[in-house]
């Protein structure tokens, strides 16, 4: 589903140039569970945010389902996000303002949906994910887990192809971390590509594939499957 | 997406933060207001205008004694020594000799008092002949006007306005055939003047008194006006545009008749009511256009206070902006989400301020008895400005909030 070929993400920094990316190839199929790893600056944001579609890469290529994702225009990318990628935050990244249910919809707006459909699939979504009594609640008068819940229906909300989640646990405790991740694993089963950035090796371990990272470049691809 | 769903969004960012909104819009409430009061206290002046030199007579040519004060007309100077140049002859003259001309109406005046039936009142009394009617755009509302023979034989005859006709013989009381005095002179009354109410420069034209000229110049004004002298002539034109042409006419005709030479200064004047009404209404404009521009500068200053709002919004609602582009908002998206917002807070503004500034003419209108005229265009006018506004300051802050790099936005703290 994912081919990504000699991909570099170069950073000018002042005088300097940095190089995120310096060169990596991998290719991820469709229904895999990977964790990608590594300490910070090793380049696993930057590849996140490339294939999330929020970034484009200095050289090389990307592509999706056979789109060539790393030659579109913002108005080309904002689609590609829209229809196929579900992003999950560390700091769940809800509209204060909005309900649980609006936060939900947001996606679905953006999309072009009616809003009687939003409403329904959005309620569905949040059924989903167990917040089915939590609806009309603002993000301030529920937990954390319960807040990064409502992000997972907001991700789910437009059908993705993928999911991809930056540090979905290092928000959470560990009880409230167990769960989410056990969300993920459940999805997953049910034929969801999943991508989780992190540092974690505990989160990482319960991942089908782990990819590890350093100083840009991809050091390990571990496919053994989850170690429980 | 559906442009619709950004009213929504509009809507609820401006619903979320209500006072701060309200004191958004207040500037242009503020700007919008002074400009629809000024152009409705404008517009009611250059009314005033209109009807006060329209209610002299339309086409009117106002012939006086003695040279006027410089170029382009103006008003003119009577004081000693400017003489009384212009006679019955002069007037006939212009009536039978300058082409064009409807009416050519001479007039003395004086000021007397009137006492009928033990009532009391002072007056203007003008002595004139029947064509002062046709020169004045005067009717006669009951009764009749004295004829040619009438004024020339200085029969004892007067027609009087409806505010003398109320003060001396009461409100509905009929005044055709009672004997008043003007001065010590006694007339009998055959008619009564059309009201035609207040004059533009607050005067009351129906506080007046009409006498053939004869018996008005002889026996009420006394010696200032000797023999068949005049004070002024009332000329009308058949059409305004032959206007310019008849005075031009009617100056040589009375040059001639007054025997000036090339280079000698005139002895008489002319005024072209046109052009005294194009240059006092142009002086209006000219003083609306300058309040509405002083409006117009809190209408731009409530624009200043929009943009910055709206870049305070923008700068707290980055990461908002940022998940916005992640969930799949492009950047137009963005765009039109602010600049409606601004627009939205504008036009409300813009719509409150409309209803203030019509409230206050009206009260202006009733309380101060100020001449306010509320033009429809301003409205439409009004609210396109407010809408305007919202467009051009808020361009600036929607464009910085579209711009947002997505990654940056949702780092932010």
């Amino acid at each position: 589903m994912i081919e990504i070929g000699a991909l570099e993400k170069i950073y000018q920094m002042g005088e300097e140039t940095v190089a995120a990316l310096a060169g990596v190839s991998l290719t991820i199929d469709r229904g895999e569970h990977a964790a990608i790893i590594g300490p910070s600056g090793s380049g696993k944001s930057s590849l996140m945010n490339i294939l999330g579609g929020l970034d484009r890469p200095t050289r090389g290529v990307y592509r999706f389902e056979g789109e060539d994702v790393g030659q579109m225009d913002d108005d080309s990318l904002a689609d590609f996000r829209s229809r196929r990628i579900g992003f999950v935050f560390q700091s769940f990244q809800l509209l204060p303002r909005l309900s649980a249910l609006q936060n939900v919809e947001l996606p679905m707006v953006y999309a072009g949906l009616p809003p009687r459909e939003r409403r329904e699939r959005a309620a569905a979504m949040l059924e989903r994910v167990g917040l089915g009594s939590r609806m009309g609640h603002r993000p301030t008068q529920l937990s954390g887990g319960q807040q990064q819940r409502v992000a997972i229906a907001r991700a789910l909300a437009n059908a993705p192809d993928l999911l991809l989640a930056d540090e979905p646990t290092g928000a959470l405790d560990t009880q409230t971390g167990q769960e989410v991740l056990a969300l993920f694993r459940q999805l997953n089963a049910e034929g969801l590509t999943i991508v989780i950035v992190t540092h974690d090796l505990d989160v990482a371990a319960q991942a089908g594939r782990r990819i590890t990272f350093r100083d840009g470049l991809v050091v390990s691809d571990d496919k053994t499957g989850a170690k429980a | 997406m559906r442009r619709i769903d950004l009213v929504g969004f509009a809507a609820g960012a401006i619903a979320a933060h209500p006072m701060r909104s309200a004191l958004t819009s207040l500037g242009v409430v503020i700007g919008v207001a002074a400009v629809v009061m000024m152009t409705s206290i404008g517009l009611g002046a250059q009314q005033r205008v209109t009807s006060a030199i329209g209610g002299l007579g339309s086409n009117l040519l106002i012939v006086m004694p003695g040279a006027s004060r410089g170029p382009g007309g103006g008003f003119v100077s009577q004081g000693a020594g400017s003489g009384m140049s212009l006679n019955d002859g002069d007037a006939r003259a212009i009536g039978e000799q300058v082409e064009g001309v409807v009416a050519s109406a001479p007039a003395v005046r004086g000021g007397a008092q009137l006492s009928a039936e033990g009532a009391n009142w002072s007056a203007r009394v003008e002595g004139v002949t029947p064509d002062y009617l046709t020169a004045r755009d005067l009717a006669i509302a009951s009764g009749r006007m004295f004829d040619d023979t009438e004024a020339r034989q200085g029969r004892k005859v007067v027609v009087i306005g409806q505010t003398v006709a109320t003060e001396l013989f009461g409100e509905d009381a009929d005044p055709i055939g009672k004997r008043i005095r003007v001065g010590a002179v006694p007339f009998e009354v055959i008619g009564v003047l059309a009201s035609k109410g207040q004059s533009g420069f607050g005067q009351d034209q129906d506080d007046i008194v009409l006498g053939p000229l004869q018996a008005v110049r002889s026996r009420v004004v006394g010696r200032r006006v000797k023999g068949d002298q005049v004070q002024t002539i009332y000329v009308k034109a058949a059409t305004a545009d032959d206007l310019d042409r008849v005075q031009e006419d009617l100056s040589n005709l009375l040059r001639e008749r007054h025997r000036i030479r090339n280079g000698q200064d005139d002895d008489f004047s002319v005024q072209n009511m046109a052009s005294i009404m194009e240059a006092m209404q142009a002086s209006v404009k000219t003083f609306t256009g300058l309040l509405a521009a002083v409006a117009a500068v809190s209408l731009v200053v409530g624009g200043v206070g929009i943009m910055n709002i709206m870049l305070v919004a923008v700068t707290e609602r980055t990461r908002e902006i940022g998940l916005r582009m992640a969930v799949g908002a492009r950047r137009n998206d963005v765009l039109f989400q602010f600049a409606l917002e601004a627009i939205t807070l504008s036009v409300i503004g813009g719509a409150i301020g409309l209803l203030i500034g019509l409230g206050g003419g009206v009260l202006m209108a009733k309380l101060g008895d100020w001449p306010v005229a509320i033009a429809a265009w301003s409205i439409p006018v009004s609210l396109g400005f407010s809408l305007l506004v919202g467009l051009v300051f808020g361009a600036y802050p929607s464009w910085r909030a579209a711009r947002l790099d997505p990654i940056e936005a949702l780092r932010r703290e």
